[in-house]
């Protein structure tokens, strides 16, 4: 089986300085992939440029064994239903309210009544368990957990295959990161996701993520699970789980937490 | 390939079978929802098993669309149920089942709220002068402030705006005046012929550029071009608390921000108007020589007469009211952007509308105190 996302030898660079060197990636089907990396070391750019809003120099982007730069804009349009996209800063629309926000790619895209469209947004905006009011509320009237919750549906409004999440928890307190944790896993196991995670917490890692990649000098210097990745011998690994902020955490621990939010209701 | 969705009745003695088939995703778009309102039909009043386990694919939608069904059948007193559903399809069905939501929807607009938005428009404009003559008032004593204390004035930052809106300004001012000037003297040469006075039209575009054209032209162009700035840099600052960033650091955006900016565009719009009125007369001039056979040399001496100091004076001096007019307006609704895009698109507009507007007024007041004084 084709991995849903394979990138190989990607290039990319901004002027002279190389964010990306010879960079290769899989991203299996039907599996959560952490991404982490020093800040700077370009993880939003690989999100971007595999997303194709990054021009890159060199390289290989492959969606289900399809190579984006070979296909038709028509077919390209295809392949980018099927994903969705959770920016950082959510990015809704800001003119338009919530429900209008969800409804936008729908509208768009599909060839269904207007009265399915708003019945669906609502339904998408209780699966990421917004109150049903929220729908009539404007961006700009929504607290910063709402917005990521908003931002949510609207990327799973067209049921796309792959969910790429670019800091899903960044902003929010410890308790809401922790149950945007579960909600993601709960839909991704409903909904049978993959999802393509860029994130910086340490606690989504053990809580969701099947696997982990981390970026260094352009490439990937190690994947695995974690507790593979905690074997590893590169020093910023080492630092990165064993260092202030990732002490206390040990792998079995990790383990029992995966299960937990794997299994929990919605 | 895919299989489109469909459904097949199966009617056994006084219960019915549902067969649902082929792939009930969003992909399929109207025929998810014809398929089951064809398939609700043919129930006839029977009750029903929805039986799942031919499907291919199922859908947050597909899932919403079935559980709709079922709803649907027994809320006409029918028993209905799901039959043979694959594990991944159960979860979808339990998790996006149909459930009654009324989405509270806005007020429609009648006619009621168009004359409720008159009325509110009406106020806002009394507010508007209000909160106008508010902002000058604390401009004036910011102003004072940094008057006093010559440290605390942002040099570097009003320097910047006057590059920005007086010497990158200039050439299209330049423009705009030298072919408004032309356009004055070809009419005046065409229309005066029938007169015998087309000499007079030197005097004709001298006084009119002098006195109106010149610094009214100006005016318009600087509103567009830099109040417009001004209102999107602080609309902007304001949508990202770079505004609120400032007050919690003690600093006073108006003495920040507004002061520099005002100071620039009090500075630069009369020497634009200065340049615009140089332009507009080389217009007529370049014309007069072309088009009327006046020669630059006589045109030149023809202009020692309409042209004087005090004639050019009642121009320029209506351009400092007018620079601070286009500041104040700016700043304000620069100032009045809140969170969305649409909203500082919507203020931008509103202040070139209301800027251009009062300039065109302030040109009109000016005329009017020049006749009662009889400047």
């Amino acid at each position: 089986m084709n991995p849903a996302i394979r990138v190989r030898g990607l290039e990319v660079a901004f002027g002279a300085r190389k964010v990306m060197d010879g960079l290769d990636l899989d991203l299996m089907r039907g599996e959560v992939l952490g991404f982490v990396g020093a800040s700077g070391a370009g993880k939003s750019v690989l999100t971007r440029t595999i997303l194709g809003l990054n021009p890159k120099r060199a390289g290989v982007i492959e969606a289900d064994g399809r190579d984006l730069d070979k296909l038709t804009p028509a077919e390209r349009s295809r392949v980018e239903r099927g994903w969705g996209v959770l920016f950082q800063q959510g990015a809704l629309f800001s003119s338009l309210t919530v429900r209008q926000n969800v409804e936008a790619p729908m509208r768009e895209h599909l060839d269904i009544s207007p009265g399915l469209r708003t019945e669906l947004a609502m339904l998408k905006l209780r699966l990421v368990g917004l109150p049903p009011d929220a729908g009539v509320k404007f961006p700009s009237e929504l607290s910063g957990g709402m917005i990521k919750r908003a931002a949510l549906a609207r990327a799973l409004a067209l049921d796309p295959g792959v969910l790429f999440l670019d800091e899903p928890t960044s902003g929010l307190d410890p308790i809401s990161a922790a149950e945007f944790d579960e909600l993601i896993a709960t839909l991704q196991a409903t909904l049978g996701l993959t999802v393509f995670m860029v994130t910086h917490d340490l606690d989504s890692l053990y809580a969701i993520c099947d696997r982990v990649a981390v970026l260094g000098r352009g490439k990937v210097i190690a994947i695995g699970t974690i507790p593979e990745l905690l074997q590893s011998e590169e020093p910023w690994i080492q630092d990165y789980f064993h260092g202030k902020r990732g002490a206390g955490r040990a792998a079995p621990q990790a383990g029992s937490m995966l299960v937990r939010a794997k299994s929990s209701p919605l | 390939m895919t299989r489109a969705p469909s459904v097949k009745l199966i009617v056994e003695q006084d219960a019915a079978r549902l067969a649902f088939a082929g792939e009930w995703t969003l992909d399929a778009g109207a025929r998810l929802e014809a398929e089951s309102a064809r398939a609700l039909q043919s129930l006839e009043g029977r009750p029903a098993t929805l039986d799942l386990s031919a499907l291919d694919g199922l859908d947050t939608a597909g899932a919403w669309i079935l559980s709709r069904m079922l709803a649907d059948i027994e809320a006409s007193g029918l028993s209905a149920s799901f039959e043979g559903a694959r594990p991944e399809h159960a979860t979808l069905l339990r998790e996006a089942r149909y459930r009654e939501s009324d989405p509270t929807e806005i007020a429609p607009h009648g006619p009621a709220s168009l004359l409720a938005d008159m009325g509110e428009s009406v106020w806002l404009a009394g507010r508007d002068v209000l909160s106008s003559l508010d902002f000058i008032g604390r401009i004036v004593a910011v102003a004072a402030k940094s008057l006093v204390r010559p440290r605390r004035w942002r040099l570097t930052s009003t320097v910047y705006h006057l590059e920005q809106m007086g010497l990158r300004g200039a050439p299209l001012i330049l423009m705009i005046n030298f072919f408004v000037g032309a356009i004055v003297a070809q009419q005046g040469i065409v229309q005066l012929a029938r007169f015998g006075a087309s000499s007079l039209t030197v005097d004709l575009v001298a006084i009119l550029t002098l006195r109106e054209l010149g610094v009214m032209l100006t005016a318009i162009m600087v509103a567009g071009r830099s109040g417009s700035a001004i209102t999107a840099e602080l609309g902007a600052m304001n949508m990202r608390e770079e505004l609120d960033a400032l007050r919690v650091m003690a600093l006073d955006p108006l003495e920040a921000l507004v002061l520099p900016r005002l100071t620039a565009l009090v500075i630069a719009l009369p020497l634009l108007t200065f340049l615009g009125d140089l332009a507009a007369l080389t217009g007529g001039m370049v014309i007069a020589w072309g088009f009327g056979d006046v020669s630059p040399h006589q045109f030149w001496a023809e202009l020692q007469y309409p042209v004087s100091v005090t004639r050019f004076l009642s121009g320029i001096a209506k351009a400092p009211f007018m620079a601070l007019a286009i500041g104040v307006i700016a700043s304000l609704e620069g100032f009045a952007v809140q969170g969305s895009a649409e909203s500082l698109g919507r203020r931008v507009t509103a202040s070139v509308v209301k800027s251009i507007f009062t300039v065109i007024l302030l040109d009109g007041a000016f005329a009017m105190f020049y006749a009662a004084v009889r400047f």
